[in-house]
């Protein structure tokens, strides 16, 4: 088997009184990408938050089990500065800053304090290339990031992501607001980022999971139903539930 | 049929009783600027602006000093003005997000916006004027600054809400802290806003009147001395309309046509940044 990145134990997890998660444990392989899929309201975009601790910034939110990663729990680490620079995370719809495509990618370098602008400018061009950014790119960098397409942009935050070298990469349905030519894109993409880092995505596309990731986790109403390698959870799933989400009977 | 004509004949008597309405709104509008525009440019001179006010009854002279004292006025408030108002909008927005008090502040602020500007007058006339002794332009400037706090504070905050959450989010996860998110990414995206709430909390404290008689009051003589007694060019204007000379009444012109002037030129530019940052994404 695969050396394991991240182990999830006994997670549940609460809006207020609201128990929306349920006792989740589950694995996260190293260099490989894990997809979370289920119906609407299932719990998958809540649970990918516990990972860099995004619930954080809410009131009124509890944790409960462990999430260990490097031998330690995530839910209890204090320095969160820290802590997301090596779980880095992409949003629904691309988040480009009020800057340039330059600044973008070298932004969670400054927060690092790197200052010496070779070493910047290396990072950037290597993180640009690594998001299949870079020949598009190389001529404006100078440019403001919201010149950029859609595609262009999630690709541009992917960069940045890239550029601090983070162990793990979230992706919370990161091609939903994309046409398929870009969504094929970052397909792609996805696929070669665990030869550099892991990846864990939520995808509301079950196909977009099949074609692009290892391990797929089934999420029903805040619990883990079923999970297993990805062509197992496709072709010949063990519970009833799965099976009949995955054939599009219920979703 | 007759049921379509009906309502033809009640659209044609709603139109025509809201365009009538909208003519009577623009006519005093229309005839207030061009009266002050037509009678106020005659008064305009270069000795309207390098003088000083002559002696009543002597023709000639101009209006140096108001010029001066509000321009000097108007700059102390909006440097006292603009930081706290800023800060006070971003707390808002930002640090107090979804709590109960930000919203009671907010109405508060609200209330403050169209709050009598005389009795700001009187507020700094108590706690400014009184204990130092003497009108002064400190005062004139505190009085205009809180005028102006309350409407920076509700255009920052309402820009700011604007900027997308997720924006803010992003930056999180990359491991920024809050007030880096804020200086970085927040401002940066909301910066015409934000100007252009300034702009408009400026243009709009020029043209106040009645808080300046209770506190930098008025001077016939030009003075770069905030400590002292502050010609403006409202209280002027006050002044010298209601006076007995004629020459009086054409300085008071000629400032209403530079004060009307400034203001309009203001918001066209503050509506011209909005539009331009808006209406072209």
């Amino acid at each position: 088997m695969n050396e394991i990145l991240i182990e999830v134990r006994n997670l549940s997890f609460y809006y207020g009184e609201n128990r929306v998660l349920k006792d989740i444990s589950m694995g996260v392989s190293k260099n490989m990408v894990t997809a979370l899929i289920g119906p609407s309201g299932c719990g998958k975009t809540t649970f990918l938050r516990c990972f860099n601790r995004m619930h954080d910034l809410y009131k009124g939110n509890r944790y409960e089990g462990e999430i260990i990663y490097n031998g330690e729990n995530i839910l209890r680490a204090h320095d969160l500065i820290k802590l997301r620079s090596k779980i880095g995370m992409v949003f629904q719809r691309p988040t480009p800053f009020p800057m340039s495509i330059f600044d973008n990618v070298a932004y969670g370098l400054k927060l690092k304090g790197i200052k010496k602008r070779s070493e910047i400018e290396a990072i950037v061009e290597k993180s640009l290339m690594e998001a299949a950014l870079w020949d598009e790119v190389k001529d404006k960098l100078n440019s403001p990031a919201t010149s950029l397409s859609g595609g262009q942009q999630q690709r541009l935050v992917i960069a940045r992501t890239l550029a601090v070298e983070p162990d793990i990469i979230l992706f919370d349905e990161p091609t939903s607001a994309l046409d398929p030519i870009a969504t094929s894109k970052i397909e792609d993409l996805i696929k070669h980022l665990k030869d550099i880092t892991t990846v864990l995505i939520v995808t509301h596309n079950m196909q977009q999971a099949a074609r692009i990731s290892e391990y797929t986790a089934f999420m029903f109403r805040g619990e883990l139903i079923e999970f297993d390698k990805t062509e197992n959870i496709f072709t010949n799933p063990k519970e009833e539930l799965t099976e009949k989400y995955i054939t599009g009977r219920f979703g | 049929m007759n049921l379509v004509k009906k309502r033809k004949v009640k659209n044609i008597i709603a139109l025509s009783v809201s365009v009538f309405a909208a003519i009577i709104g623009l006519f005093w509008l229309v005839f207030i600027l061009s009266s002050v525009l037509v009678k106020g440019i005659s008064s305009i001179n270069l000795s309207l602006f390098l003088n000083d006010p002559a002696p009543p009854g002597i023709p000639g002279g101009g209006l140096r000093c108001a010029f001066v004292g509000q321009a000097i006025i108007t700059v102390i408030a909006t440097v006292i003005g603009v930081p706290i108002g800023i800060f006070g909008g971003t707390f808002l927005a930002e640090y107090g997000r979804n709590k109960k008090y930000t919203a009671v502040i907010s109405s508060l602020a609200d209330m403050m916006t169209s709050f009598p500007s005389i009795v700001v007058g009187v507020f700094v006339y108590t706690i400014m004027v009184r204990p130092m002794g003497h009108f002064n332009g400190y005062a004139g400037a505190v009085a205009l600054a809180i005028i102006m706090i309350p409407i920076i504070v509700r255009t920052t905050e309402e820009t700011l809400k604007l900027i997308p959450w997720e924006v803010r989010e992003a930056a999180f996860a990359l491991g920024a802290p809050y007030y880096k998110v804020i200086k970085d990414i927040v401002y940066r995206s909301a910066i015409t806003g934000l100007f252009t709430g300034i702009l408009l909390a400026v243009a709009r404290v020029a043209v106040e009147t009645a808080p300046l008689l209770f506190t930098s009051f008025n001077n016939s003589f030009l003075t770069l001395n905030p400590n002292q007694p502050m010609p403006s060019l409202t209280v002027t204007i006050y002044q010298y309309a209601m006076g007995p000379y004629k020459e009086w009444h054409k300085l008071a012109w000629g400032a209403s046509f530079v004060i009307v002037l400034f203001v309009l030129v203001l918001s066209i530019l503050g509506r011209w940044i909005i539009s331009k940052r808006y209406g072209s994404e």
